[in-house]
């Protein structure tokens, strides 16, 4: 029995102790504790250090708004998680966990030299303190920060858990299954309908967990809780735990996340981590109640220091004290109940400390009851203890005035500064929010969405409210469905409504301005930072928020939003409705990569799209490189070849005699219709009226505002259907700009858009001999260059499959294009590839393919252009059809800026040295000895070795480069400057003798 | 994740399914080389960017491929209406009046 665990007590197994690690040492706790539970009732209060500080912190909460008990739990090789709450992590034997932010270890702190220096770190800190000496940041302040900044350490390791993910439907889903929930569930499942309940804890019940002593309809709280979970089991309801509603998405999506091992000792193997669910709800009941708040005054943040609700539940839901020498600082009824329950359990309550001058009569007399002294109308003004509280201060306050201090003793220190509805998925939704002067907090106000609130969540408070009002919400949502429900009315008998004062930070007799008065204990953030950004011209609450960065840590200011409000609308002399709200955005708490990720990893991450001859590539040694979704064959090294070797012997073999290039890529769409030939008129920059069929051309596709954005060689097969070809990475991105146009611009056109990219397997044939091994494949087909001349497309049947052949060159060689059925891809390749023996034919990837187009200064959009070159930049003014009425693009080439002098034109670029290989992506200069930041002319959009030129070749987006030929540039690297000349774009067979064998 | 009725499917499908397409209603000119060089930099460019409702198109590229029109309060993120290709801009007074009635908080 560990020394403050109360034996029968709490919801825990008292008969079943579970074994863990904190920090390397070994704790017993019981099955159904938290880390933070069971570390507690060892008497262990000392957790974590904070972010800025390091200031020793314990847990101030219980569930999973707890900001300081952060710590790092071990599951398993590569299952470390950092920034994991105490307060929500339950145990099992075996676990592993450990404090965060300390060095050497939590209890001595080199870190915690940043709280003597708080002065340093005030509010907007990030802005001001190391803006100064500018040479200091390197070396000074950006490691310093570096070092001190971030909660927790990353894992190093890949997770090797699995996260699933999963959509449901749902006519009702209940978010939070506390006594609002639970009756909403139960109206709206006995009116038939589909009811789904979720709550983030380990098991159902909400405060009627902490709150045993609750006699509800007659039962005690529990066997009531007990047989109500029952009876939504028998009515269908679907109740999921451990189950957290992260955000609230558009039209009733509701995305929960749900934890599934992490409370295991030795989960199954088959079992994911978690399962992210996709919720589509017809109604949603948002029950998730109120989060109580601290006061904030001086050393409100040592451990030991903790919110009053929460040692109730520490003690009544785990059977635990929080100590053995408690002090109540109070402003509101609700911590009275708190110190009773503790106080008969065996803690000393030293004292109950309220701020208001009168609290209830009821409450002061069942204090005196207990012989337990009551402060009221008092104020509290420090704490003392370092690594555990060990005193209070308190003062008298009269008329406005703080009176003279007297110190309490204590181990533990209960506070409650009253309680904020938990609305941050109503806030997911833009509902509005009001101000409510009563009691002092926002309370839903418009709501956009098919939503009801129930409970505390509006400002409800006690078991009997929460009940009857989640059953009305109940039913009204089955109502809005065409439902009806008969609900019985509960009464709860020992129920604790309450009521309470809403306070700025606590007033003090000492300087206001030393005290460390913690409203956002996550972040660090003080009263005094709040008034700082205030004082300092902060009026936005938004602008406060981000200066002192209150509310901004992982817990979304849960426990300070309310607090730090107050506070900066004190400041700025106004009423908090004036101030505003900051917004809560998803996830509701920190959720892990893995459980949005789902199975979308690994090899699921994107699918991978495979030509009908990869598998013939695979099993030939090839490379491959991602090519938008596809992946190709970049080259095929021989023994002992890296790939700049490999590259120049593909490229040497092709111009010598033959290779064979996987084309099949390339992105194919078929138009047809009577309208066709006028379609590709209007689509494409080139004339296409006199193109016979059985001819091809270059096209060029522009958007309308004149900038290149595709091109490829088009066949025309018969007067109404036309082959187009389109870079690979393009295809899709066409094809709906063509849909677009023709569907909304031009819908009179009987034309029709099939894309056929994958309906066809594409053999490039390039070099010498590409026709002597061809030719005896063909059949109903000559392919002598007199009857199949360069540009030529037919029909025919090769080596048995039906084709359509292509003579077209992206090499400079004589070339023809293949395409059969992709079934049929890999059997015509590997027929190619034996007959191709005795031409020695050279398979190549796609690195070749781009040193031999580049050779001949072919571009490839998106590489050599940038979605802001127009045709003639590109140097391809010859392919645009200069009589045709319109074409898409045609009217803005005529728009002033796209005909100025000066814009970036394409040219070549070779390298005086002859030796060096320009960087692509390097930017281009004139003058290299003016002063930086130097003025670029241009960068670099290809560089490749050739060995056909002998030397290095670039191309290049120059300023003005056309008129620039022979012209010296300069291309600054980290090292050197590399001089170039300006030259023409083709570097190889400039008179185009080899196409034409 | 909004959830988007295709007026030539008539059906309401995820978002997923669609893609964006801009503001609906700038037909591309007839004669494009009789425009001055304002109106065809005010055809590309220039839009109305509003706050509340909006025309736009949309995509129905993941189903029936169809592009259409669709009217969305870019305040809210809610569609008012969506219509196929061609027809006339719905009235926006009748959207927002249908709209108020449907408010969950009425
Ligand atoms: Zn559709």
């Amino acid at each position: 029995m560990t020394a403050f665990r109360v034996p029968g007590r709490g919801r825990v197994l008292h008969n079943r102790p579970v074994s863990f690690t904190f920090d390397g040492d070994t704790y017993q706790g019981l099955e159904g504790d938290t880390v933070a539970s069971a570390l507690i009732a060892n008497g262990v209060h000392l957790m974590g250090r904070s972010f800025k500080y390091h200031r020793p912190r314990g847990p101030i909460a219980a569930g999973s708004e707890e900001p300081n008990a952060l710590i790092g739990t071990r599951r398993g090789k590569g299952q470390f998680e950092p920034n994991t709450r105490a307060t929500v992590q339950e145990i099992w034997n075996g676990l592993e966990t450990s404090s965060q932010n300390k060095y050497p270890n939590l209890k001595f702190d080199i870190g915690a030299i940043n709280d003597r220096l708080y002065m340093l770190f005030s509010a907007g800190f990030y802005y001001k303190t190391f803006m100064w000496p500018r040479s200091f940041w390197d070396k000074v302040y950006e490691p310093f920060i570096r070092a001190a900044a971030g909660l927790g350490v990353s894992p190093t390791e890949p997770d090797p858990d699995n996260y699933a993910s999963r959509y449901l439907h749902t006519d009702i889903l209940v978010v939070g299954a506390g006594p609002a929930g639970l009756a909403a569930a139960r109206a709206a499942a006995e009116s038939g309908l589909r009811v789904t309940l979720v709550d983030e804890n380990a098991e159902p019940g909400g405060t009627i967990l902490s709150e045993p002593q609750a006699k509800i309809d007659g039962k005690p709280a529990w066997d009531w809780l007990e047989a109500e979970l029952d009876a939504l089991t028998d009515l269908g309801v679907r109740i999921m735990t451990r189950t957290t509603a992260i955000g609230y998405y558009h039209q009733n999506m509701i995305g929960l996340c749900q934890k599934l091992t992490d409370h295991l000792e030795k989960p199954a193997a088959s079992t994911p981590r978690e399962r992210m669910w996709r919720v589509r709800a017809k109604q949603v009941i948002l029950a998730q109640g109120a989060l109580e708040k601290p006061l904030v005054f001086d050393g409100n943040d040592r451990p030991g220091v903790m919110l009053a609700g929460s040692a109730q539940t520490y003690l009544n839901r785990y059977g635990v004290r929080v100590g053995n020498n408690a002090v109540v600082v109070t402003s509101h009824d609700s911590a009275w109940y708190a110190a009773f329950d503790l106080a008969s359990a065996g803690t000393k309550i030293g004292a109950i400390v309220d701020t208001r001058p009168t609290p209830n009569a009821d409450l002061v007399k069942e204090a005196a009851a207990r012989g337990i002294t009551v402060f009221a109308g008092y104020t509290a003004t420090g704490t003392s203890g370092r690594l555990r509280i060990k005193s209070v201060r308190i003062n008298k306050v009269e008329n406005g005035t703080v009176l003279a201090a007297q110190t309490l003793a204590c181990d533990s220190l209960l506070v409650c500064g009253g309680w904020t509805p938990s609305l941050h998925l109503f806030s997911h939704t833009k509902g509005t929010l009001k101000w409510d002067d009563q009691s002092q907090t926002f309370l839903p106000d418009r709501i956009t969405e098919d939503c009801q609130i129930a409970g505390a969540g509006r400002g409800l408070w006690g078991i009997e409210a929460a009940l009857n009002d989640g059953a009305a919400m109940g039913t009204a949502a089955a109502k809005a469905l065409g439902k009806t429900a008969t609900v019985k009315t509960l009464s709860v008998a020992d129920d604790r409504p309450g009521t309470g004062a809403s306070h700025t930070e606590l007033p003090t007799d000492l300087d206001a301005g030393k005290a460390r008065a913690f409203v956002d204990y996550q972040n660090d953030v003080t009263a005094k930072d709040l008034r700082l950004a205030v004082r300092e011209g902060m009026r936005s609450i938004e602008h406060v928020k981000r200066y002192t960065t209150n509310g901004m840590a992982t817990d979304q200011g849960k426990m300070s939003n309310i607090n730090g409000l107050n506070i900066a609308a004190d400041a700025l002399g106004k009423k908090q409705p004036e101030v505003g709200l900051t917004t809560f955005r998803p996830p509701y708490t920190p959720t892990t990569f893995g459980a949005f990720v789902g199975y979308h990893k690994g090899d699921h991450f994107e699918v991978t799209r495979k030509t009908p001859i990869d598998s013939w590539a695979e099993e030939n040694g090839a490379v491959f490189e991602p090519v938008s979704l596809w992946r190709r064959a970049w080259y095929f090294p021989k023994d002992g070849e890296d790939m700049d070797a490999a590259v120049r012997r593909e490229c040497r073999e092709t111009r010598k005699s033959l290779g064979m290039f996987d084309a099949s890529t390339l992105g194919k769409i078929e138009v047809v219709g009577p309208d066709a030939v006028e379609f590709m008129n209007r689509m494409y920059t080139n004339p296409w009226t006199k193109l016979a069929p059985g001819r091809t051309r270059y096209g060029l596709l522009l958007g309308d505002d004149g900038y290149i954005r595709d091109d490829g060689v088009i066949g025309r097969l018969t007067d109404d259907r036309f082959h187009i070809t389109t870079t690979t990475g393009g295809a899709a991105r066409v094809l709906n700009m063509m849909e677009d146009y023709l569907q909304t611009e031009w819908p009179d056109l009987k034309v029709w858009l099939t894309s056929t990219t994958e309906q066809w397997a594409t053999i490039a044939l390039n070099g010498p001999n590409a026709r002597n091994l061809l030719a005896p494949f063909v059949e109903g087909l000559d392919i002598s260059d007199e009857a199949f001349p360069h540009m030529s497309i037919a029909e025919c049947t090769v080596a048995g499959f039906p084709a359509r052949l292509f003579r077209v060159s992206f090499t400079g060689e004589l070339g023809f294009e293949v395409n059969v059925p992709a079934r049929h891809g890999r059997a015509l390749w590997e027929t190619l590839f034996a007959a191709g023996q005795k031409y020695d034919i050279c398979p190549y990837g796609t690195e070749t393919m781009h040193v031999l187009r580049a050779e001949k200064g072919f571009i490839i959009v998106g590489q050599d252009t940038d979605g802001t070159v127009t045709p003639y930049d590109a140097g391809a003014g010859w392919a645009v059809g200069k009589n045709k009425p319109d074409f898409v693009g045609m009217r803005a080439l005529n728009r002033p800026d796209l005909t100025a002098e000066g814009r970036k034109q394409l040219v070549g670029l070779l390298t005086d040295d002859g030796t060096s290989k320009l960087e692509e992506g390097a930017q281009i200069v004139l003058d290299p000895n003016q002063p930086i930041p130097m003025k670029m002319v241009g960068h670099v959009t290809s560089s490749y070795h050739s060995d056909a030129a002998g030397r290095p070749i670039a191309l290049a987006l120059i300023e003005g480069g056309h008129g620039k030929t022979g012209e010296t540039v300069y291309i600054p690297m980290p090292d050197r400057t590399i001089r170039a000349t300006i030259t023409g774009t083709v570097f190889y067979d400039p008179e185009n003798a080899r196409l034409k064998l | 994740m909004l959830l988007i009725h295709c007026p030539y499917c008539d059906e309401t499908l995820p978002e997923l399914e669609f893609t964006y397409g801009g503001e609906a209603h700038i037909a591309r000119p007839e004669n494009p080389a009789d425009k001055t060089d304002d109106e065809w930099r005010d055809f590309l460019f220039i839009r109305t960017n509003v706050k509340g409702p909006h025309f736009e198109r949309w995509r129905h590229a993941h189903g029936c491929g169809r592009f259409f029109n669709a009217v969305r309060d870019t305040v809210s993120d809610r569609f008012l209406t969506t219509y196929k290709a061609g027809e006339p801009r719905p009235d926006l007074a009748v959207l927002l009046e249908d709209a108020a009635k449907k408010e969950p908080s009425k």
